[in-house]
């Protein structure tokens, strides 16, 4: 069998706090190979928690727990600080919600590509300017020249998160984490931005996390989608059967959103059941 | 007609972000504005609140011109309610002070009883009144962003992305809540959005913007049946249908 990009068994992320211990995610697993998956669930579900933990990203009050926690066969358990280094950036990288907070605001768009560039692989400048042009043409910029002389306060909010991808892709990783990489884009911005990941996800066939609190977007981008409450995975799906889902949790989550075809004199609301938090 | 703008112009130094606006809005109807980042949705509604002076053209309520100052009686009727719960509560106030100070300003009496019936509208119980915004939940602030809007007892309120940086679950019972309170007070409501969806919602008509203009104006109802004519309102119902690859590939062609 081919050994899988990413396996996670029985992952548990817990938070010490000066009065008290919160687990937020309990007991999460996945499988997966190059492809899309969603992690899909409201704020507080653990879903950005998972992804972080698989990128050793847990803040220091946070314990990380799990039986099985590898990345291409390797165990991430226990990685050293050196360790961690060669593997993300190079081999696994993450798309944050907001350009603005995300990108150095004293170096230009151009610089900061060819640094992470440059970080990861022995190369000279000039290569790197190369390098860092050609994934800004790949995120379509159309005229990648001038946007690599800009400062991030220059670029709109579109233009700054593409120029975030191609950061993330100059290096070529096996795996993208993109935590809400769309939620502070306008919706026709955001159609883009999530076409460009598609094309470059296809093209390069790497695997894709993509976390977000929008079911609709995620369903009709990934091959599978995972909902998350309460730090546990309550059901796991095709995106394409979304429509078929089970669970009540994500029944009411695609029940309470208003739609422009489905006109409603009262929106539904979430009736939640304490039985989800034990993994019902 | 309870509000109405003429040829409303608002600059930024060489920028028109509202470009001559004009739209009415009944008593008693709801009323959105919807356009993306920038379309100037939000200035047109800071304009309206008297939370800027730079702009020209003629704002009336009620019948009388507006001028570049509120003063309090206006506020009496006319209260906001602003995006981020997280940012319009002052955060060593509690719920108790972030409802009795328009109580205060106003020279409200009764304002025992008015702060527990303002909680109890919003469906927060006695328990909430004396919490810090720390200790609530982003929809739990929202409801006292609420509370505290009507608690002088408007008529209208401006809303201004009151559910955006929710849960989509906690959005519905926000959403619920306003219409709920909107229909048993008679209020007059503006809102303002860049989610066609919730807009069509809660709103009988709606304006679009786009680069300072409203380019189309219309009834939800002609909306759902895809009447829109504005290229740029189609692409917003395209794009809020959900991810299409195709129709991504439009959009470039489009820009």
């Amino acid at each position: 069998m081919e050994k899988p990009l990413v396996a996670i068994e029985d992952l548990h992320v817990t938070f010490r706090t000066q009065t008290r211990e919160v687990s937020a995610v309990r007991g999460v697993s996945l499988v997966m190979g190059k492809e899309k998956i969603g992690i899909v669930g409201e704020s507080g579900s653990g879903k950005s928690v998972t992804g972080r933990a698989l990128l050793g990203l847990t803040p220091p009050n946070g314990t990380v727990a799990a039986k099985r926690l590898e990345f291409d066969g390797q165990d991430l358990r226990g990685l050293d600080a050196e360790g961690w280094r060669h593997l993300r950036g190079r081999r696994m990288a993450m798309v944050m919600q907001d350009p603005k907070f995300s990108l150095n605001p004293v170096m230009t768009v151009g610089r900061q590509i060819a640094e992470a560039y440059r970080t990861h692989v022995n190369a000279g400048r000039a290569e790197a300017r190369d390098k860092a042009l050609a994934a800004l043409e790949a995120v379509q910029i159309r005229d990648p020249a001038r946007v690599f002389d800009l400062y991030p306060h220059e670029v709109s909010g579109g233009m700054g998160q593409r120029a975030m991808i191609a950061m993330m892709l100059v290096a070529e990783p096996d795996l993208l984490i993109a935590d809400e990489p769309t939620s502070a884009l306008d919706v026709t911005v955001q159609m883009q931005v999530l076409a460009i990941l598609d094309d470059l996800v296809a093209r390069r066939g790497m695997g894709l996390i993509f976390v977000s609190h929008d079911l609709d977007l995620v369903a009709a981008f990934c091959d599978r989608v995972l909902v998350m409450y309460g730090g546990r995975v309550v059901e796991t799906l095709k995106a394409s059967e979304l429509s078929k889902a089970t669970h009540p949790y994500t029944r009411g989550l695609l029940d309470c959103v208003p739609r422009l075809d489905r006109p409603q004199e009262k929106l539904n609301v979430l009736d939640r059941d304490p039985a989800w938090l034990a993994g019902a | 007609m309870i509000l109405s703008a003429r040829n409303l112009t608002v600059t930024f130094g060489e920028m028109r972000a509202v470009d001559a606006a004009a739209f009415t809005v009944a008593r008693g109807e709801s009323f959105g504005l919807v356009g993306e980042s920038g379309s100037g949705k939000s200035t047109v509604l800071r304009a309206l609140a008297g939370l800027l002076d730079n702009w020209t053209g003629e704002l009336a309520f009620d019948g009388r011109a507006l001028g570049r100052t509120r003063d309090r009686a206006f506020y009496s009727r006319v209260q906001m309610v602003f995006q981020d719960p997280y940012g319009s509560l002052h955060p060593r106030q509690t719920v108790d002070d972030a409802l009795a100070e328009p109580l205060a300003i106003h020279k409200m009496d009764r304002r025992e009883a008015r702060i527990e019936k303002a909680l109890e509208e919003v469906g927060l119980g006695r328990g909430f009144r004396f919490r810090y915004p720390h200790q609530l939940s982003g929809g739990q602030r929202q409801r006292v962003a609420i509370a505290r809007a009507l608690i002088v007892e408007p008529e209208m309120l401006l809303l201004d992305e009151p559910t955006s940086a929710l849960d989509v679950s906690i959005q519905a019972e926000v959403l619920n809540l306003l219409d709920a309170l909107r229909r048993r007070r008679d209020l007059t409501f503006v809102m303002v959005s860049h989610n066609l969806a919730v807009v069509a919602h809660m709103c009988a008509r709606l304006a679009v913007m786009s680069r300072g203009k409203i380019v189309e104006e219309m009834d939800t109802e002609s909306l759902r049946a895809g009447a829109a004519r504005d290229p740029y309102t189609q692409r917003l119902m395209a794009a809020s249908r959900g991810y299409d690859r195709a129709l991504a590939e439009s959009f470039r062609a489009l820009d």
